[in-house]
């Protein structure tokens, strides 16, 4: 891998932000909104709670890792939608840049720009919800690094349904965080599902994030070996992603999809 | 001493979706300081022939060697001394020239890179033009920076797909006239592909016409409509539109 051609894509991405206010907005406003949103809804939760329950680790900081793993995947999607966007796919891929290159390139906008949203998120949850950190521990760094692989490993297959089924897909990228949201308990524990939904929850890496944080919430101990299982399975998408990935770019460049996107635009 | 090789050598290649044949075996070269001119009436194989030059297609058989290199087994370095442009292609309209040629400066491992496009736009007129984005520039001066991008990393061979298409004739000549002086001075070849017949002879040392996927003919543009019986290299072109059997059953003597 040459480090010149990872920043080349990574500098193409900064210099769209750089030129364009209103794409650095999105990059901290919605999740400033969730922040306010969630944290004044737990307010109202721990005014109400009869036995004096804090809400405030346990479901805003949930949002809080939950919009980060969001930012992440759409750090990458965005990338290369951009790509798709300005029909630029000839003009990358008949390059030396290796399919690796290409995705660490895009790998290193998303982590400035889930970094950003994170940023700005624990600063408001902080200051003004009084959201503390302690509670997660050292714990806060291996959630955030499984929350960034799984992120990006579903922005790598989610790159790959589009240039597999066309430019038109990426409607089926967007809603991907929402559709695995009741899976992976943001906001209830796995037991709370019936027992078909548990099995696909314990396949996917937020599910010990979440169990993780609400344990600590509560005053318990989250065994170090579930921790594990979340980043060996998160290493384990990425690594999954990325053979999906190579074996769609293969196919599109067998077939001529990859020319031929260069020519249509979205439809 | 051993001669260099051509800057591109392509045998037997070939291209089939399922039963439709794109392109059949064709064989040619490019050598140093020419240009080469990859004539045919749409649908004839030559965009199809661009892209697995590219990279972008993956040929069904054959090879294809750049510079020697192998580009189906060596396929960075092959592309390292490559590169295009193609009115299909343009630049990202929402990055300005300067921004452009930076990214695709670095994505191409080009040294000094800074002097490299200070030199460029020099040269391709673009100077006044380094900070506005691609996107509002007029097609000629779009043609410009498009060469400019494909001249960043002095590439041996430049493929050319309708460089001058939707141009006028004077921004036309100029394009040409940066073109023919890349291929003259200094150790590259040049693939191009126009439908502008008076534009191939100009600027072609050689011209391949193609027809359903085939190389029927080729030669000097300037003698090869003779040989053929034709007036004009346009009314051989239409001859190889209308009729590329009959010039298959009957190739120059």
């Amino acid at each position: 891998m040459k480090a010149s051609r990872i920043a080349g894509i990574a500098l193409r991405q900064f210099y769209l932000y750089k030129g364009n206010f209103a794409r650095v907005v999105p990059l901290f406003a919605f999740v400033a909104v969730d922040m306010v949103l969630w944290g004044f809804m737990t307010r109202y939760l721990n005014s109400v709670a009869s036995h004096g329950h804090d809400f405030v680790p346990a479901l805003l900081g949930a949002v809080l890792l939950w919009d980060f793993f969001a930012r992440v995947m759409q750090g990458m999607t965005m990338g290369f939608f951009e790509d798709v966007w300005s029909r630029n796919f000839l003009n990358v891929f008949a390059t030396p840049l290796t399919l690796a290159e290409y995705v660490s390139g895009l790998v290193l906008t998303s982590i400035v720009t889930s970094a950003i949203g994170l940023l700005v998120m624990l600063l408001l949850s902080s200051t003004v919800f009084g959201l503390s950190f302690a509670t997660y521990g050292v714990m806060f760094v291996p959630f955030i690094l499984i929350l960034f692989l799984f992120g990006t490993a579903l922005g790598i297959l989610g790159s790959a349904l589009v240039l597999r089924l066309g430019p038109a897909a990426e409607w089926f990228v967007w809603p991907i965080p929402s559709l695995l949201s009741p899976f992976v308990g943001v906001f209830y524990p796995l037991s709370t599902l019936p027992e078909w939904m548990r099995w696909v929850g314990r396949a996917l890496p937020p599910s010990y994030v979440f169990e993780g944080v609400r344990t600590l919430a509560a005053g318990g101990e989250f065994p170090s070996a579930m921790l594990g299982w979340g980043v060996g399975l998160a290493v384990l998408d990425i690594v999954l992603a990325g053979l999906v990935f190579q074996w769609v770019y293969r196919y599109a460049v067998r077939t001529g999809l990859l020319a031929r996107y260069s020519a249509e635009s979205v439809n | 001493m051993t001669p260099s090789p051509p800057v591109l050598s392509v045998t037997s290649l070939h291209k089939a979706y399922g039963d439709r044949v794109a392109v059949d075996g064709i064989t040619f070269e490019v050598g140093r300081r020419e240009v080469v001119g990859l004539l045919g009436p749409n649908g004839a194989g030559k965009s199809t022939t661009i892209n697995m030059l590219l990279g972008v297609l993956e040929p069904t058989s054959g090879t294809i060697h750049i510079e020697g290199v192998d580009l189906a087994s060596r396929r960075v370095q092959a592309l390292e001394r490559t590169n295009f442009a193609a009115v299909y292609a343009p630049l990202p309209g929402n990055l300005t020239v300067a921004q452009n040629l930076r990214v695709f400066g670095l994505i191409y491992g080009v040294k000094g890179l800074s002097a490299r496009i200070e030199a460029l736009l020099t040269q391709y007129d673009l100077q006044r033009f380094r900070d506005t984005k691609c996107g509002v520039l007029s097609s000629g001066e779009q043609t410009r920076v498009s060469l400019a991008k494909a001249m960043l990393n002095q590439p041996r061979l430049l493929l050319l797909d309708e460089p001058t298409a939707s141009l006028d004739p004077a921004t036309a000549v100029d394009i040409r006239d940066r073109i023919r002086a890349f291929a003259r001075q200094g150790d590259s070849g040049v693939l191009w592909t126009s439908h502008n017949m008076y534009e191939v002879e100009a600027v072609c040392d050689r011209v391949l016409f193609m027809s359903r996927g085939r190389v029927l003919l080729q030669g000097d543009p300037k003698t090869l409509p003779g040989e053929h019986g034709h007036d004009t290299l346009e009314a051989l072109f239409i001859a190889v539109a209308n009729e590329p059997l009959a010039l298959e059953r009957h190739p120059a003597p």
